[in-house]
Parts: structure tokens; sequence; C-alpha cells
């Protein structure tokens, strides 16, 4: 049922047993535009450069987003934090100038069609 | 800790940089096959969020004793695939639980549409799921996931049980085959193209 399940790893310990508001420092929720599940996210520094003043689920996200680019959703997914809690954790890492986002942009009937082209193009190519 | 916070090259997205997410809802009731369905057409294997369930009544003093821990349940399902060089597309499932209204605020919001995946044996349990879909005002088409030996019924006959507008498409699909999920995919992206069209007139 949860494809993240591996019997030989330790279960994640945030969410089971340190409630969300202690991971979040009982920060509120970002501006839903400011996160959306497929927004894009990557680390703006390397490990080396990275002040040891996060908390440890912050150094975590960080570590995940240094390899490249994840949605919000997929970083959720791949931590097991719920989706609030990781979305909190990130509007704290952008403030302190540690990662980029990529959000998708803005709806617009003209530029919905060309992308609506090109994943026609895209799911015939790969599927067709 | 969070668990496995380095991941394989192949977990981030191709030239991330350069790319502009979409996504595509892929919605049904429970056990319909949206995770085979995403399994299906997704680059990396599916990936599930949980959400937090808050009991009504709950008060703060139970959350200090043994029962106040947070209780989880999986609440998406989820599976990538590069388009292109500048698109990647997400697929994201849910079932039709209302109690998941913020989840389903995020699901819905800039979503390009929805495939609505139908067990033809259990039309009735997708009547939540659709409610909800025109709720959010996606567009969406109607996939019918072929079990092995189940009836196939009548376009018509289905179109009317489910009380679907003429224009709206339906499409056979198994979801266990990528080729057959693709295809219904590919017919909702067209449909999608087709409303983008009246929507410009």
């Amino acid at each position: 049922m949860t494809p993240m399940t591996d019997p030989d790893k330790p279960e994640p310990e945030a969410a089971e047993l340190v409630r969300p508001y202690v991971i979040t420092k009982g920060r509120s929720l970002p501006d839903d535009e400011q996160f959306s599940l497929i927004t894009l996210v990557t680390a703006t520094l390397d490990d080396r450069q990275r002040p040891n003043r996060l908390s440890p689920e912050e150094q975590n996200l960080l570590t995940m987003c240094t390899g490249g680019y994840l949605s919000v959703a997929e970083i959720a997914g791949h931590t097991r934090l719920p989706l609030g809690v990781v979305k909190i954790l990130l509007a704290s890492l952008v403030e302190g100038g540690y990662i980029l986002t990529r959000p998708p942009v803005a709806r617009a009937v003209l530029a919905d069609r060309e992308i609506l082209q090109e994943v026609l193009d895209g799911l015939r190519a790969k599927f067709g | 800790m969070v668990s496995g916070p380095n991941l394989d090259e192949t977990a981030y997205v191709r030239d991330g940089a350069n790319q502009t997410p979409v996504k595509i809802l892929v919605v049904g009731h429970f056990a319909v096959g949206k995770t085979t369905f995403i399994g299906a057409i997704s680059e990396i294997p599916p990936l599930s969020t949980e959400e937090t369930m808050t009991r009504a009544g709950e008060s703060v003093d139970d959350l200090k004793g043994v029962n106040g821990k947070t209780t989880t349940t999986v609440a998406m399902d989820f599976g990538r695939l590069t388009i292109s060089e500048r698109v990647v597309l997400y697929l994201f499932g849910t079932p039709g639980q209302q109690r998941f209204v913020q989840m389903w605020e995020d699901m819905a919001r800039g979503a390009l549409g929805a495939l609505v995946l139908v067990d033809p044996e259990r039309l009735a349990d997708s009547f939540a799921v659709i409610d909800l879909i025109e709720q959010y005002g996606l567009d969406y088409a109607i996939a019918v996931n072929r079990f092995d030996g189940s009836p196939v019924r009548e376009e018509k006959a289905l179109r009317e049980a489910l009380d679907l507008l003429d224009d709206t498409p339906i499409v056979a699909c198994d979801a266990r085959d990528e080729k057959s999920s693709a295809a219904a995919l590919i017919t909702l992206v067209r449909f999608l193209q087709d409303r983008a069209l009246q929507e410009q007139i």
C-alpha cells in the first residue's frame, strides 16, 4: 500500500514521534501561492556552506534538495512528513535564502494551449 | 529526523531549472486502479503523501496521552513523467474523500484536467468523486478500467448512469498497461485542447 515502506530501514521518526507543530516551531502555513504541490524546489548551496543553526528537519530537507529539483509533493513523499509541515519548512528555508523555487506558470489560455500540445506530443512520442 | 534525505539521481526532475511543472488528476473511488494507472505512466516509483487526521472533539489534553499520537492516512498517490525539455507532468491520484478539503484545493488548483477512473461494476461509487471534480470546475474524461471478465456496457448507458454531458469523452483502459493508460490520457488531453479552443472563442 505505501510504496515508500522499506522493511530494512527504521521507521521514520518525525511523523510518528514528533508532533508537527514542534517540527514547524509553531509557524503557520505559508501563502497558498508560494508552494503548490508541483512547485519545483532546489538548494542554493552545497552541503559545506550550510549553517548548522537549522533544525534537523530543515537540514534533511536541504540535503534532499541539493541533488537537483524536486516538487513539493515529492519532498513530502520522500520525507513522509505531512504536506503542511513540508510547506512551512520550505518557506523558512526560502526566507533564509537556502532554496530556490520554480512555481508553475500562471494559467492563461494561450499558455495552456501550448502546454497541452506539448503534453500530447510527449505522450504520443513516449507511448504511441 | 526524516527518512532517506539522500536520493538517487533519477529521483530528481531532469533539467529542473528549465522545466514547467504541470499536473493532471487521476481520480476514482477506492481500489479502482489509480495507483496502478499512475505506476504504468510514471518514470519514478509512485509516491504517496499522508495527511494528519484531526478528530473532532479531541481535546488538547488527549494529545499528551498514548492516544495522542498523530493519526495519518494515505491521502494521495502521485507519479511524474518528463514530457519534454520544457514540461514535466505530475499525475496525482486520490479517492473522493471530502474530508481532505485542503488537499483537494491543493490538487485542483492549476490542474490541466482530470481523468476519472471508473469500475463499470461499481458505477455508483464514482458519483462522489465526479461531484468533487465538477465542484472544483475541472474538465474531465472518463476512463473505464476494464478488469478481467467484466462486461463492457454500452457507452450510452454509461453516460446516462453517470449523468455525463454529451461531449465528455469515455474511453476504455487497462490501468496495468502503459500504452492503454497513455491512450486514456491522450483522449483527455485532446478534449482539454478542444475546451481551451472553446474558451478562447
